[in-house]
């Protein structure tokens, strides 16, 4: 089975001057291309810690991370750029979306980074008006973050992650800043994008979220705790 | 070029984002770019009056002119003496005879009398001149013609009057073949003279010369009629006291069509001209030799200095603005860290994040430039309110002016259309220059931290 991402007793200490935090303190996983893995465990486990690591945004204290079989420690802060623009997704709790801008220049975002920085063209602008469409505001391309709900935020994050068609997404806690209504919709977009092949890593910490994933692992105090398939 | 706009509008709407502090801080920009060019324009108008006024004295011409020697010397009478100053007829016939490549040589006697006609009077200046003073000090007729050299010969009692001479004498009658009277004769009128503009006073030595208020008389005429025994009384002080000149000016005109090439020539017989003053005239220090084209690289110099001087405070103003500019951008990353760190996780590099600060930082301080271009458009009617105010509510009418307030009064700021794309080149300068600061620090951001940031 080909493996997405090996990590190797993976260590993330902050020095804070007067104590060294330990967010984690060894982690070792491999994760399968197609999985759909559920990281969970109370707040300050870890959990965002090391879904930055997975994602290229941080590098580890020690311990090694292989993403696709490349050595993460070896890769330029703009080769980590690159495989950010191209081979991953973020999905963030808070949605994160760039204030002053459109729907559609949201969903753009990632296409002003790719590695040569092609122009944007009129398929680039045809395939961000789908994705729109696809996510179900493709009526409301022109509106600005604040005149959506927060459920609608997502689904404009979910539309950028998706612009540059990555082979992995990322979401800490997607779900965190919704009702559970509105929350289930933007699981069930992850579900069907992992049908579609895509590997989905999602930080939670609640037990109704993680069930829909494929697998499920369990962080507390900066170690895996426990793995497996969660019993619905 | 589309990818271009298009990162211009992204940075513009950025920059929307707070619209009033956007715009505040760019007035810096504007009011240093509009400076930039106000100063320049005033600069350049300043000078181009200055480069006029010495060109409508003659780039050709050598003058020499009387001058009152100074009290020391010995030869001054007061009270009642007479007082027997300046340039000779002698010196008329030494100047005609030595200078080389005389073009034309005109003798001038002047001074200021009562004239009238009838009812109407006024005081005027009576230039006594030969048929050649026309064409040297740029005279043109609205009516008539000129002293000819038949009323040269014959001492005619003939006179060309000036275009406000000729509005305050004859008010409602056509002046030609009417007849003013100076002292106790009259003298018919052949010619009125158009409007011309005053030329430069130069230092002390030369006066102002208004032209339009003057009249002229063939030089024989005036000698014989006016000048008698070349003796003026004028009432100076209370006292009478009496002067006596021959010639108050002499104009040499020298023939040499590639002034501007080669003024070196010109110099040159002025040096020469002035040698042969000094050796009658050094004594008595009563001779100035002035030579228009020097005043006018003095005026190329004056100009210089007025732009680096006029430059430098503009262009402190324009920094002042850069510095607004960093101050509002250095609060803007930080306001707008969490925005860097979503652009870094979705793939942008460092060198996109400082790109696209130091772009937004360009595009305020452009945009600042291009409203500071169009205010520094209007800096000629703006010139001509503020002359407006001052002559209606700061000069009190009919007020004496001193030689600043003229100048100033009849000055036009020249937009130097150079000075439109240095300042807005300066402008986008600037931006860059503040700019990058700010965008590094965006840049320099951990992208974990940012996400973190609240
Ligand atoms: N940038 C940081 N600097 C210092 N401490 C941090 C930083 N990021 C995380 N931590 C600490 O590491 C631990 C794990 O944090 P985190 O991974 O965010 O937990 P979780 O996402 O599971 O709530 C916490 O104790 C947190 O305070
Ligand atoms: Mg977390």
């Amino acid at each position: 089975m080909e493996l997405t991402a090996k990590l190797v007793n993976l260590q993330k200490h902050y020095d804070l001057g007067t104590v060294v935090v330990k967010a984690l303190r060894g982690v070792s996983l491999d994760i399968p291309s197609g999985d759909f893995l559920a990281i969970m465990g109370s707040s300050g486990s870890g959990k965002s810690t090391m879904l930055n690591l997975l994602g290229g945004l941080d590098r580890p204290t020690s311990g090694e991370y292989y993403l696709r079989g490349q050595n993460v420690a070896l890769l330029s802060d703009d080769e980590l750029s690159a495989i950010r623009n191209g081979l991953i997704g973020f999905i963030f709790q808070s949605f994160n979306l760039v204030a002053q801008y459109s729907v559609l220049e949201n969903i753009a975002v990632p296409l002003l980074y790719r590695p040569g920085y092609p122009p944007v063209s009129s398929e680039d602008e045809d395939r961000c008006n789908e994705m729109a469409k696809m996510v179900g505001l493709g009526d409301r391309t022109d509106h600005r973050p604040y005149q959506l709900s927060g459920g609608q935020q997502q689904r404009v994050a979910i539309a950028r992650a998706l612009i540059n068609d990555p082979a992995i997404i990322m979401a800490d806690e997607p779900t965190g800043n919704l009702d559970s209504k509105t929350g289930e919709e933007i699981l069930g977009m992850l579900t069907m994008l992992n049908q579609e092949g895509r590997t989905i890593i999602m930080v939670t910490h609640e037990d109704e979220v993680a069930e829909k994933a494929k697998n499920q692992i369990f962080m507390r105090d900066g170690l895996i705790a426990g793995t497996g398939i969660f019993k619905g | 070029m589309y990818h271009l706009f298009r990162t211009i509008r992204l940075a513009v709407k950025s920059l929307l984002l707070h619209k009033l502090r956007s715009g505040l801080t760019m007035l810096g920009i504007v009011f240093g770019v509009f400076s930039v060019i106000a100063m320049l324009a005033i600069g350049e108008g300043a000078s181009k009056q200055a480069q006029e006024q010495v060109l409508l004295l003659g780039a050709n011409n050598i003058i020499v002119v009387s001058k009152k020697p100074p009290e020391d010397s010995g030869s001054s009478g007061s009270g009642g003496s007479v007082l027997r100053y300046g340039l000779t007829h002698e010196d008329f016939l030494i100047l005609d005879r030595t200078v080389p490549r005389l073009e034309g040589i005109v003798p001038v006697r002047e001074v200021v009398l009562n004239v009238r006609n009838r009812d109407h009077e006024m005081n005027s200046r009576i230039v006594g001149c030969t048929t050649e003073y026309q064409e040297m000090n740029h005279l043109e007729l609205s009516m008539g013609r000129f002293l000819s050299e038949q009323d040269l010969v014959n001492l005619t009692n003939v006179v060309v009057i000036a275009s406000e001479t000729a509005e305050s004498l004859f008010p409602l009658e056509n002046p030609l073949n009417k007849s003013v009277q100076i002292g106790n004769r009259a003298y018919r009128v052949i010619g009125v003279t158009k409007e011309r503009t005053a030329s430069a006073a130069i230092g002390g030595s030369l006066s102002g010369q208004d032209y339009n208020k003057d009249i002229y008389m063939p030089l024989d005429t005036f000698q014989s009629r006016i000048n008698t025994k070349n003796i003026i009384v004028k009432r100076g002080q209370g006292a009478f006291s009496a002067v006596s000149v021959v010639y108050d000016q002499i104009t040499l005109k020298i023939d040499h069509p590639k002034i501007v090439d080669e003024p070196e020539i010109i110099i040159a017989t002025a040096e020469m001209v002035r040698e042969t003053m000094d050796a009658k005239h050094a004594v008595a220090r009563d001779v100035d030799v002035i030579v228009p084209l020097e005043l006018l690289k003095q005026a190329e110099q004056l100009r210089n200095i007025f732009n680096v001087v006029l430059g430098s405070i503009a262009g402190i103003s324009l920094l002042v603005g850069g510095i607004g500019i960093m101050n509002i951008m250095l609060a803007t990353v930080t306001e707008r860290t969490r925005e860097i760190g979503v652009r870094r996780a979705l793939g942008a590099r460092r060198i996109d994040i400082t790109q696209q600060f130091l772009i937004e930082t360009i595009v305020l301080s452009g945009i600042g430039g291009l409203v500071g271009m169009g205010l520094g458009l209007t800096t000629p009617a703006a010139f001509e309110a503020i002359k407006y105010v001052v002559t209606n509510y700061i000069l009190e009418s009919g007020g004496a002016t001193s030689e600043m307030t003229n100048m100033f009064l009849t000055m036009t700021p020249q937009i130097a259309i150079w000075s439109l794309p240095v300042a807005f080149g300066f402008s986008v300068l600037t931006g860059l220059v503040f700019g990058v600061y700010p965008a590094r620090s965006a840049a320099r951001l951990d992208p974990i931290e940012a996400l973190r940031h609240e």
